[in-house]
């Protein structure tokens, strides 16, 4: 792991794709004895390059092609068209050798051994690896220590709770000091707790090994906690490719401030927000996502009888669909 | 070959900590073995030398079926169903993220999980089976070993065939079906219902030509000493011929699935 952040050194993408693309058949019925042939673009052109040592979102609604890009990553897929390169690789040509030399980590689904123990399931990924004893014993101890996975260990899979086989895997996935992790939704599911200690963990992976990182998810905590470049796909192409800041500024994206009042009452109108439902004595406060919730919070506690509130983040899908009518709503102006 | 023996290994420790499910399947075998015991009894009563054995190697040969049953898969079992489950579910993906072939890497964990099985499926039935029934023991000691090479062979076989019905999954989407469908030849034409050389005529070659055969009749008749010296041979090569086609079939099968893969879900 003598790899620092790649600072300095010559541009080394170690991720590249040009114009990469994923069709699938997809036969119906249609009719009686006729079958129709239907094309899937699932993933339409699409060309990035990551460099090593970075962090990147990818994010996008579901069924955007996310996944169909990770599996052309990692070579489980044939790519239909263009130039894909993983550490200089070509996946699905190589893809026992890239294996060595990435690591994978799927929310739902798990590379542990379900009726294992921990500490067996690590064993066998040494042995897969051929990690070096060295090697293994200082990355499986570093893995316990900051991700507390001391005490479960010896506990088969299957009794951990999510949150805990999600550490699991997490460590399964860099015992043998991978150039490249791919995280597909690492934190779903997982409670408020073990998700600050995933997001911990991997930002330390990130700055000590200059692990490289594409990072699927729906929490967009995820993404601003961790990433600086975000990557949408929509409809199988990048629809932006650039820092968070950009896609709330493009996406004019908005947090809400929900309010419950004493009693009904009619909209509430203060500088800064808009009232954009009224429920009972519950009123919803949209307001954009890069300003300060403080003001609008004192205006509403100065002049309305409140009762209690909350703000909520916006979600990722809001984020991407409020970008791609805006950027169709230019494209209209435009033309 | 140090990462498949370690995954052999974690097979036979995987089943190791089913215990009860161990304790009830000991306890099945020996009850069917009982009922077939005296079914057996009452045939070779009537039909002496019925196939060519005694009273004693009838009986041997029901108390051999129960306790290969759970090692060699002969209804099923083992890693097919967690196989079409992951093809199903999509886990497959995981697998072909390693840098692993994956027919090896199953045919390793049934291996172990073979080997468990024989012990702790296999001893008590047979023993207690011993106990109550005149059984024919192998006279030479050196049965014992040909026996245990040729259950080796007959997992093989029962891994190969198994495989193949497994990836089916990846076209059929449920692969339930023909899994029951093998497993019903099987249980039939392994002679898990009766020895195969009792099947009359035609009927009778072909059966004992098929890759079950492999899996209980052949192991059955190197036990009972009836396959000796040039026979020996010929079994063993009939078995690891059954194992080696029917592999390289699961191996072509494996390279056209990964290659249309569309893992499902996710």
């Amino acid at each position: 792991m003598a790899v620092g952040n790649g600072m300095g050194s010559a541009v080394d993408d170690l991720i590249e794709l040009d114009g990469v693309e994923k069709v699938f058949q997809v036969r119906r019925k249609a009719g009686l004895m006729r079958r129709e042939r239907r094309e899937v673009r699932a993933v339409d052109g699409i060309s990035f390059r990551v460099p090593r040592g970075e962090m990147v979102g990818y994010i996008g609604p579901n069924g955007a092609g996310k996944s169909t890009t990770i599996k052309m990553l990692t070579g489980i897929l044939v790519p239909s068209g263009g130039r894909l390169r993983v550490a200089g690789i070509d996946p699905a040509r190589e893809r026992t050798r890239l294996a060595r030399r990435i690591g994978v980590v799927f929310g739902q689904r798990t590379t542990l051994w379900w009726d294992l123990p921990l500490r067996d399931s690590y064993a066998l990924v040494r042995r897969m690896y051929r990690i070096p004893d060295d090697r293994y014993r200082h990355n499986l101890d570093r893995c316990v220590e900051l991700l507390n996975l001391g005490a479960l260990l010896d506990v088969p899979v299957r009794q951990l709770s999510l949150g805990q086989r999600m550490r699991g895997d997490i460590a399964a996935a860099l015992l043998h000091d991978p150039e490249v992790l791919y995280l597909d939704e690492p934190t779903i599911g997982l409670d408020v707790v073990s998700k600050a200690k995933v997001r911990e963990f991997l930002r330390d992976v990130n700055a000590e090994q200059g692990t490289t990182v594409l990072l699927t998810t729906h929490d967009l905590t995820d993404i601003e906690l961790l990433c600086k470049r975000v990557m949408v796909i929509d409809h199988g192409r990048l629809v932006y490719d650039g820092g968070l800041d950009g896609l709330h500024a493009v996406g004019e994206s908005e947090r809400t401030l929900v309010v419950d009042l004493e009693r009904e009452l009619p909209p509430i109108e203060v500088p800064g927000a808009r009232t954009v439902r009224v429920e009972g004595p519950r009123q919803w406060l949209a307001f954009p996502a890069n300003s300060s919730a403080a003001p609008i919070v004192a205006a509403v506690a100065d002049g309305w009888p409140l009762v209690d509130l909350s703000v909520r983040e916006p979600e990722i899908e809001d984020v991407i669909a409020r970008m791609l009518h805006g950027a169709e709503d230019r494209a209209g102006r435009t033309s | 070959m140090r990462l498949y023996t370690a995954v052999a290994v974690s097979g036979f420790k995987r089943y190791a900590t089913y215990r009860v499910a161990t304790v009830a399947g000991v306890f099945t075998n020996t009850v069917f073995g009982f009922i077939l015991a005296y079914t057996y009894t009452a045939l070779w009563n009537e039909r002496p030398h019925l196939g060519g054995y005694d009273h004693a190697q009838a009986l041997t040969f029901v108390w051999l079926g129960q306790a290969l049953l759970a090692a060699i898969g002969l209804l099923g079992g083992g890693f097919e169903e967690e196989l079409q489950e992951r093809i199903r579910s999509g886990d497959i993906a995981v697998d072909l993220y390693r840098p692993v072939d994956l027919q090896t890497w199953w045919l390793a964990t049934e291996l172990g999980r073979a080997l468990f099985q024989l012990l702790g499926r296999g001893v008590v039935p047979m023993a207690i089976g011993a106990l109550v029934f005149e059984l024919r023991m192998p006279a030479s000691p050196l049965t014992w070993l040909w026996f245990l090479l040729t259950v080796a062979l007959a997992v093989c076989v029962g891994f190969a065939v198994r495989y193949l019905v497994s990836l089916a999954s990846f076209w059929l989407l449920d692969g339930a079906g023909l899994s029951m469908l093998s497993g019903l030849l099987c249980l039939f034409f392994s002679g898990m219902i009766l020895p195969l050389n009792v099947f009359p005529g035609q009927l009778g070659e072909i059966a004992r030509a098929l890759p079950w055969a492999a899996m209980l009749q052949v192991p059955a008749d190197v036990f009972l000493e009836e396959r000796r010296g040039s026979g020996l041979l010929e079994a063993f090569a009939f078995q690891a011929g059954w194992a080696v086609v029917l592999l390289a079939a699961g191996r072509a099968l494996q390279s056209a699935a990964t290659r249309k893969v569309v893992v499902q879900g996710g």
